[in-house]
């Protein structure tokens, strides 16, 4: 069926998957229609594709260097922008995103600006000359532009405390929802998640990732947006959502009106009563929440951390040439848009069909007694992600005695919207594909980091490329261990440790990538002062502000990174120019990146 | 002046351009978010606020970074430093 080369053929091998995968929805359908519980769909749902993404993973091993690390630069530059894109979107943006916005409205939404626009700092400073330099990871760069040892390991250190944190949140993910599916303990669950984050990764490396990144993006994509467009037309808001839900909108507003939104408040004393973790709709849905610094500085520090996570930026050291790596990172963005546009949609869909008493799903204005009694507020309250309570004791619902998790926007809405249950197993499948990527990407961009920019250009630079390898995946199961092992311990919500990553990034690493390219004047110095002073201050500020401490310019705990970047960009700046300028060969290794044409400045092994 | 350096000028007048563009749309707009709210331009129906931050803005950040991508494609080939195939 399948002649030639793996790369020749992607198109048609991910055009077999994709059907199958369709197909497989199918047989659950008609499993569902013949009595199949749903327990039972949940399990097959997520073993069957983490299944698929083992016999991925176990089918791109390798014993070579440039494809461990970069895939051996041959992914094509649409292929890479679907694997980036699932690289990129975490639990997060599937689980969590949709349910920020239903409770936060225009604020949160912020994040949403600052996840995209960030793309166009990576594609214009960053992606294309890098991909020219032809490191193997973000350290190598520093490392070899710069010079020297200490810049490199500051790098690495700023890498691991950015992805690090990151990572915890995505094992966290993969508990969460292979608990749910699998109807496991969350603190098995978790280990279970990360033996499937380590099967995908571990004998292939960066070739394995990418080609299980394609196949989870492909998944997640379906699950995601088969809920939102089914949905949308079976309550009848428009075949099209995203053009179509103008109305929904609108009369989404007139309801908080009707339901006194703002005006009738919850005691202390009646709110202590709601589950931990859980919230009641108390913004409205489209209104203009927030001030306009508190929404941009938002949007800036993820946009900044977008173009300084590691994880992200080495995706484009696995495309074929400058020009590709260019052009992968519009795919990238283009692949992300189709989900991000669709949360809001999902987040609309989701509360109207909650709240909109001429819908048979509304449940606001109902009796108490009656909403307690249906099957999916039975299920998702015993979840811990539902909860209602009637207050003032009149024995009907009220908007502000509905209480619900934020997960349980995504989770749940297809129950809710009265969608069979295979639908809701897809969800689960999604969830599962979006997490576990992610944390592929995070692993390995710190397992790389320390195996070559640690061990192999600091510690044993003789080490055989077997060693090699075998050290990176030692390090890579260390990593996956330690990062689940803090999981467990569930210090900090998900989204939380998704934002302070950014800001680490932002604040340890933007200027000094940036500057490394687009100032020839840089030097190592002012490298390492910008590295560790902007990660040290951007911490220290944030370990003030968690601890009562008032801040200024505005800045919270979850934009620290302006505070870290500034002070990053300030000590670069200043010590470069009290240090000696970098001698002709890095100068001229920059003006060497600045051109596509020509060899790379690394080998394609080193 | 080089060819070398002109073509490094030409990069970083398309950089200015493109990171311009890219500010109007992901901070320059947001200072107005009230304003955008109360404007009677709706974009298919939607208030604009709420449709620049959930399509608007992303939509015109994928076409932009194709957009750069061409232009700095253009840039490389006018100075002949675009990649061969067998690079």
């Amino acid at each position: 069926m399948i002649k030639g080369k793996f790369i020749d053929n992607l198109p048609k091998v991910y055009g077999i998957y994709t059907g199958g995968f369709l197909v497989f929805i199918i047989l659950m359908a008609i499993a569902e229609s013949m009595g199949m519980s749903s327990k039972m769909i949940g399990i097959f749902f997520v073993s069957f594709t983490v299944g698929i993404y083992a016999i991925i993973g176990y089918l791109s091993r390798t014993l070579q260097l440039d494809a461990y690390y970069v895939a051996g630069r041959q992914v094509p530059t649409v292929f890479n922008g679907m694997a980036t894109a699932a690289d990129w979107m975490s639990g997060a943006s599937f689980v969590a995103m949709a349910g920020g916005i239903y409770f936060k409205g225009y604020g949160y939404m912020a994040l949403l600006v600052g996840w995209t626009g960030g793309y166009v700092l990576v594609a214009s400073l960053l992606a294309p000359y890098l991909r020219k330099f032809g490191c193997y990871t973000v350290p190598d760069f520093i490392g070899t532009r710069y010079g020297g040892n200490l810049a490199r390991v500051s790098a690495v250190i700023v890498l691991t405390v950015a992805s690090f944190t990151y990572v915890t949140a995505q094992i966290n993910a993969t508990g969460t929802i292979a608990s749910v599916a699998l109807d496991i303990p969350f603190k098995i669950a978790v280990y279970v998640g990360l033996a499937s984050i380590l099967i995908c990764s571990m004998l292939g490396g960066m070739r394995a990732v990418t080609w299980t990144q394609v196949a989870q993006y492909i998944v997640l994509i379906i699950a995601y947006l088969l809920p939102v467009f089914w949905i949308s037309n079976k309550m009848g808001a428009g075949i099209f959502p995203h053009f179509m839900l103008a109305d929904e909108v609108a009369r989404i507003a007139d309801l908080e009106s009707q339901f006194g939104l703002g005006t009738i408040k919850n005691s202390a004393a009646d709110l202590a009563t709601v589950p931990k973790g859980l919230a009641g709709i108390t913004k409205a849905h489209s209104e203009v929440n927030t001030t306009p610094w508190k929404f941009i500085s938002l949007a800036v520090c993820m946009m900044a951390g977008t173009a300084s996570l590691p994880h992200v930026m080495m995706r484009y050291f696995t495309t074929p040439s400058v020009k590709s790596a260019r052009r992968s990172v519009g795919w990238s963005l283009f692949f992300i848009f189709l989900l991000y546009s669709s949360a809001p949609m999902l987040a609309t869909l989701s509360k109207l069909s909650l709240m909109d008493p001429n819908l048979s799903t509304g449940i606001i204005g109902k009796s108490i007694a009656e909403v307690q009694n249906i099957d999916w507020y039975q299920n998702w309250n015993q979840a811990n992600l539902m909860f209602v309570s009637d207050f003032n004791g009149n024995g009907t619902l009220e908007l502000n005695e509905f209480f619900m998790g934020g997960k349980a926007v995504v989770l749940a809405t297809p129950e809710i919207a009265g969608l069979p249950y295979v639908i809701s197993g897809l969800v689960a499948a999604g969830g599962m594909a979006a997490a576990m990527s992610t944390a592929d990407g995070l692993v390995l961009a710190i397992a790389n980091a320390l195996s070559h920019d640690l061990y192999y250009k600091i510690i044993d630079p003789k080490a055989e490329t077997a060693k090699r390898l075998i050290v990176a995946r030692v390090l890579l199961v260390i990593i996956g261990f330690a990062g689940a092992t803090i999981a467990a311990l569930e210090i900090q919500g998900i989204l939380g440790s998704v934002i302070w990553a950014f800001d680490f990034a932002m604040s340890g690493l933007f200027f000094p990538l940036v500057l490394g390219v687009w100032w020839k004047r840089a030097n190592a110095q002012g490298a390492v002062a910008g590295m560790l002073l902007g990660l040290i201050s951007g911490t220290a500020y944030l370990i003030w502000v968690r601890n009562g401490g008032a801040g200024f310019w505005g800045v919270t705990q979850l934009t620290f990174g302006i505070v870290g970047s500034a002070v990053s960009l300030v000590s670069m700046i200043v010590v470069s120019l009290m240090t000696k300028a970098p001698d002709a060969a890095t100068q001229k290794m920059v003006d060497e990146v600045r051109i596509p044409s020509g060899k790379t400045v690394l080998g394609k092994q080193h | 002046m080089s060819k070398q350096a002109k073509h490094w000028e030409k990069t970083r007048s398309l950089l200015f351009i493109t990171l311009a563009i890219w500010f109007v749309f992901s901070i320059g707009i947001f200072f107005f978010g009230a304003e955008m709210e109360a404007s009677s331009f709706r974009p298919l129906g939607y208030p604009l606020s709420y449709y620049m931050t959930c399509q608007g803005s992303l939509g015109i950040f994928v076409i932009l970074i194709f957009w750069f991508a061409n232009q700095q494609e253009k840039i490389d080939e006018e100075f002949g430093y675009s990649e061969k195939e067998d690079d």
